[in-house]
């Protein structure tokens, strides 16, 4: 595997890679320009549809799939938002590519809102990506001069604005309809579904959320086609009637206790020791790993023992996974303890739950007290019992959230616990021999400690 | 027409209505919990209270396949072959999570809470929570914030339901609330500036689950559990707005919206909700008095009962004020009673209080400008008896004429209604009687000043803007020495036994065309004569004559 040249990557190491001379050199804007020549919207999306691209964003719901359920015959407006909201813990894929490579996500853009004949994009940014901010406004700007963007887009009839929208660090953003109610100018408060956003969404019209790799991915389907793009990774498993596959590069966050950390473009498979081993340079300082976050924080952990597990979307469900998330690998080595990975991890989401729906804003934040509690000394051991049943009871999984948020406050304490408990119970033995247990009266008032 | 099973039970729902799986269960006698839908708000599906299971039942073969995640019941309209199961081990277990999650950083300080016995998280935790606490986060505070002039807010009751959020901008339209910060630090508030002051505010208080949002006119007051809640009708305009009196030995504390589609739904205005002070207000006349050469002497009813009918027909020719605030009964009984001492007496109906425009907000709500209740109904009971409907300018220039001797007039206005110069021209007349909530220039000049009754002590029918006749019975009784003016105009027609508004009603409705339909019982929500009316004049003509001789009398 290690001979893959990488696809989505390949501009990013040239010269002045986010100018569009230099784009176009490489072979850009060649698949924009075919497609609005020789293909319809419709045939668009079948293309789409039979590679079997799932999104990237985290939830690998099939692309093809999500534009089919726009109403045919919508008289429109259609908007399109581009989700560059980027803010699951240990990913930084789409930074790179937006920072080095904007024109390849404008051209994805582009060529999927011809698809969902949508007239008006918006690409929802973090704002903590100031370069990419840049980046992209540039291209924007030398999209339109070239004719890429504005009225009748290389001479058809299709034309396209696209917007850049600054989020303000909230990772509820990042829920796509969290997302479309920022746009809205309102509080990010995800909506309940139905309607979905490809009936409802934008300013009530239909619309379509995209992670900005999968738009990456939509352009390279189209510029070599669906048998280029089902040669990579892994076709879906027989038995299960229910895998959708999964095809396609991937860029790989690699950060943590490792040598070489960085985003690194392989088919999707690749197991995660060898990613780790071959192209992190191994775990650091000559010491093993304890354990793996295979895609964002939001999906739990793996253990040193799962490290065989390939990297797709099926893999990390195996092992009990929330899934492949963003495929932000994080590494923790041997002298981690899990404690402070959970506690972390629990203090992240209970200060990014938006605070909507009661489950996952009282029990973010019970499970942090809990965890604070255990880190002061005055844990014991049926606290460990309590969190797994706070982790067992929110989510979109068990049905008692609106939004994904819960499942990923949920997965870091439901592996951990399993896959970990013994640690966990040491670490409550060690610090709290006598097992006390009352409330310190530091934790009586609940101090604004928002950061 | 959709059927549904709703925990084994199942219930068929015509097409044309769009239940949710709150409402459909409701109807077979099964309470979904929930905090956050209100049926006059948008669906948001956050408290995740009534989280339910739902299976499809196949209608080829009868099998129930039910979905592996709990569902908002809230946001899940019905649909045909829907299978509901509201008390699963897993639904009891979701809402023991929520139970246990919203008690968690809540101050449990019901004892001084005056939500406590009407709130949802209290009765909700008895019946669905678990008993042990196992949280040991103690948040214990009592924060209290002033919202605007009449609405307070104790931010650690708050459970973030949103409801008063969604209703200032849904309903009332002025979106003074919001949600502030993000999370467990997310509390209500204002911006500061703008507080919650429109004429809807005091609904926020009744369409919050809980006792975080507070009414400052009834703050500390009163428990809930020692006040008794009559049906009644607001009588601050021509909206007339079914409305809940809550009151305790006749002492009113509170009111309240209660729930009517034909009227207002489920609001009221701040007008109404704060108009029931002048029921208890000091200055109310409570004894009735009679001239005495140049002064007013206190009076007993039997003795009033046994002279005045005598006097009143020696003051012939004799006009009446109808009052836009009687009821039609007691518009009625007093066109009985002044056209039975004099056939030729001028009904003339009272001054129609205005303010302004007719208010609209954006939910639907309507605040009239003319502030009375019951200016149709009174106007058709004299129109049916005179023949016209003659107005007060008309009794001032006939005073001014002297063509008329004797004057009965009907107050209860809340605001002083009649100034000195134009209480100046009833000098002169040989009888004058005022029964009257307020001593006004009017008193001072009667021959007999009659303490009259505030609406929440009468017994009778109103008939609002768009024709909605309802009847209510009285929530308090009289201050001691005050008549309502239907008992004492009963007595003076000398029917026997307790004024009875009731019959009363029947015999308008035998008697007046506009009002047959208040022969048959007035439901709860009332019934709109126009409707009525327009139903009858195009069925058979027949019908309604044999449905008229079928009536008691």
């Amino acid at each position: 595997m290690s001979d893959y040249q990488p696809v989505l990557l390949a501009n990013i190491h040239r010269e002045d890679s986010h100018k569009l001379a230099v784009y176009e050199a490489a072979g850009g804007y060649r698949a924009l320009r075919k497609t609005l020549r020789e293909k319809s919207p419709q045939e668009v999306v079948g293309i789409v549809r039979a590679s079997g691209l799932r999104g990237r964003g985290g939830a690998a719901f099939p692309t093809g799939l999500k534009w089919s359920f726009l109403p045919e015959g919508h008289p429109g407006p259609i908007y399109f938002c581009v989700n560059a909201d980027e803010s699951e813990p240990g990913t930084f894929c789409n930074r790179v590519q937006m920072e080095h490579d904007p024109h390849q996500v404008l051209e994805g853009t582009i060529l999927s809102c011809y698809a969902t004949r949508a007239s008006t994009a918006y690409i929802y940014l973090r704002y903590e990506y100031p370069l990419a901010y840049r980046r992209l406004q540039d291209a924007i700007a030398e999209c339109y001069e070239a004719g890429y963007l504005g009225k009748n887009i290389l001479g058809s009839d299709f034309s396209l604005d696209i917007h850049i929208h600054r989020g303000a660090g909230a990772y509820i953003c990042g829920e796509e309809t969290g997302l479309i109610e920022s746009i809205e100018g309102k509080r990010a408060w995800p909506r309940i579904k139905p309607p979905f956003p490809a009936v409802e969404g934008l300013f009530r019209k239909p619309t379509v959320v995209n992670n900005v790799e999968t738009l990456t991915c939509v352009v390279h389907i189209l510029d070599r086609g669906v048998e280029w793009f089902q040669s990579l990774g892994v076709p879906p498993d027989p038995d299960n009637p229910r895998d959708a596959g999964s095809y396609g590069p991937k860029l790989y966050g690699l950060s943590g206790h490792v040598n070489r950390p960085g985003v690194y473009e392989l088919p999707l498979g690749v197991r995660c020791g060898e990613l780790i081993e071959e192209y992190g340079g191994g775990v650091w300082k000559g010491r093993r790993a304890k354990a793996v976050v295979p895609g964002g924080v939001s999906t739990g952990l793996m253990s040193q023992s799962e490290l065989d597990t390939p990297l797709d979307f099926a893999g990390p469900v195996s092992v009990g996974c929330l899934g492949l998330g963003t495929a932000g690998v994080v590494v923790l080595d041997e002298t981690y303890p899990i404690i402070d990975f959970l506690y972390n991890s629990c203090r992240f989401f209970a200060h990014e739950s938006c605070g909507q729906c009661t489950p996952c804003r009282e029990g973010t934040r019970w499970a942090l007290r809990i965890l604070e509690r255990i880190k002061g000394g005055r844990g014991r051991l049926g606290d460990l019992d309590l969190l797994a049943e706070i982790g067992e009871g929110i989510g979109i999984i068990p049905g008692t959230t609106i939004c994904g948020l819960a499942d990923g406050a949920a997965w870091p304490i439901k592996t951990a616990l399993r896959k970990f408990r013994d640690e966990l119970e040491d670490y409550i033995r060690r610090t709290n021999p006598t097992g006390y247990m009352a409330t310190g009266p530091a934790e009586a008032v609940d101090v604004a400690e928002v950061a | 027409m959709a059927t549904i099973i709703i925990d084994g039970r199942e219930i068929e729902v015509p097409d044309h209505e769009r239940l949710n799986l709150i409402e459909a269960a409701r109807r077979v006698g099964v309470e979904i919990p929930h905090y956050c839908w209100h049926p006059g708000l948008s669906v948001v599906g956050s408290c995740r209270m009534c989280l339910v299971e739902i299976g499809r039942r196949d209608p080829a073969t009868g099998q129930v396949q039910m979905m592996p995640k709990l569902m908002p019941a809230c946001n899940t309209p019905i649909q045909d072959g829907m299978v509901v199961v509201t008390d699963s081990p897993k639904v009891r277990r979701a809402r023991a999570m929520v139970e246990e999650d919203l008690l968690l950083r809540h101050p449990v300080d019901c004892p001084i809470c005056d939500k406590a016995g009407e709130c949802r998280l209290q009765d909700y935790h008895f019946r669905y929570g678990q008993p042990e606490r196992r949280g040991d986060v103690r948040p214990f505070s009592s924060r209290r914030q002033e919202l605007g002039p009449r609405i307070t807010l104790f931010v650690d009751r708050c459970i973030l339901c949103t409801r008063c959020v969604r209703f200032t901008r849904e309903v009332s339209g002025t979106a003074e609330l919001m949600v502030r910060a993000r999370g467990t630090h997310e509390q209500i508030d204002v911006v500061d500036g703008f507080p919650l002051d429109n004429k809807l505010a005091g609904n926020v208080v009744d369409l919050c689950p809980v006792g975080a949002l507070g009414d400052k006119d009834f703050l500390y007051r009163q428990r809930v559990w020692f006040m008794r809640s009559h049906a009644s009708v607001c009588t601050r305009c021509a909206a007339g707005c079914s409305i809940w009196v809550d009151e305790n030995q006749d002492r009113i504390y509170r009111v309240r919206p209660r729930e009517n589609p034909q009227v207002n739904r489920w609001w009221i205005c701040d007008d109404g909700r704060y108009d029931y002070h002048h029921v208890h207000d000091p200055r109310r006349l409570v004894a009735p008095v009679c001239r005495e050469g140049s002064g007013l002497v206190p009076i007993d009813w039997p003795e009033l009962l046994g002279r005045l009918s005598d006097q009143l027909a020696r003051a012939r020719p004799l006009a009446a004020v109808f009052s836009p605030f009687l009821t039609v009964e007691e518009a009625y009984l007093l066109a009985r009673y002044i056209r039975g001492l004099d056939p030729e007496a001028l009904l003339v109906l009272g001054p129609i209080p205005r303010e302004g425009e007719d208010e609209r907000f954006p939910g639907g709500f309507t605040i009239a400008a003319e502030k009375c209740p019951n200016r149709r109904g009174v106007e058709k009971v004299v129109a049916h008896m005179a023949g016209e409907v003659a107005v007060f300018e008309r009794l001032l220039s006939e005073l001014d004429g002297g063509t008329i001797r004797g004057v009965w007039v009907s107050g209860g206005y809340r605001q002083e209604w009649i100034d000195a110069t134009t209480a100046a021209r009833f000098d002169g007349l040989q009888q004058l009687v005022v029964q009257d909530l307020f001593p006004s220039p009017l008193t001072e000049r009667a021959t007999y000043a009659l303490p009259g009754a505030a609406a929440a002590e009468r017994d009778g029918s109103y008939v609002n803007r768009t024709d909605q006749l309802q009847s209510v019975s009285w929530a308090v009784r009289p201050p001691s020495g005050v008549r309502p003016e239907g008992s004492l105009l009963w007595a003076l027609l000398g029917r026997q036994r307790l004024y009875d508004a009731r019959a009363v009603l029947r015999e308008v409705a035998a008697e007046i065309g506009h009002f047959h339909v208040a022969a048959e019982p007035i439901p709860e929500v009332g019934v709109n004569l126009k409707v009525n009316l327009l139903a009858r004049s195009e069925g058979p003509a027949g019908e309604a004559e044999g449905v008229r001789q079928t009536r008691p009398s």
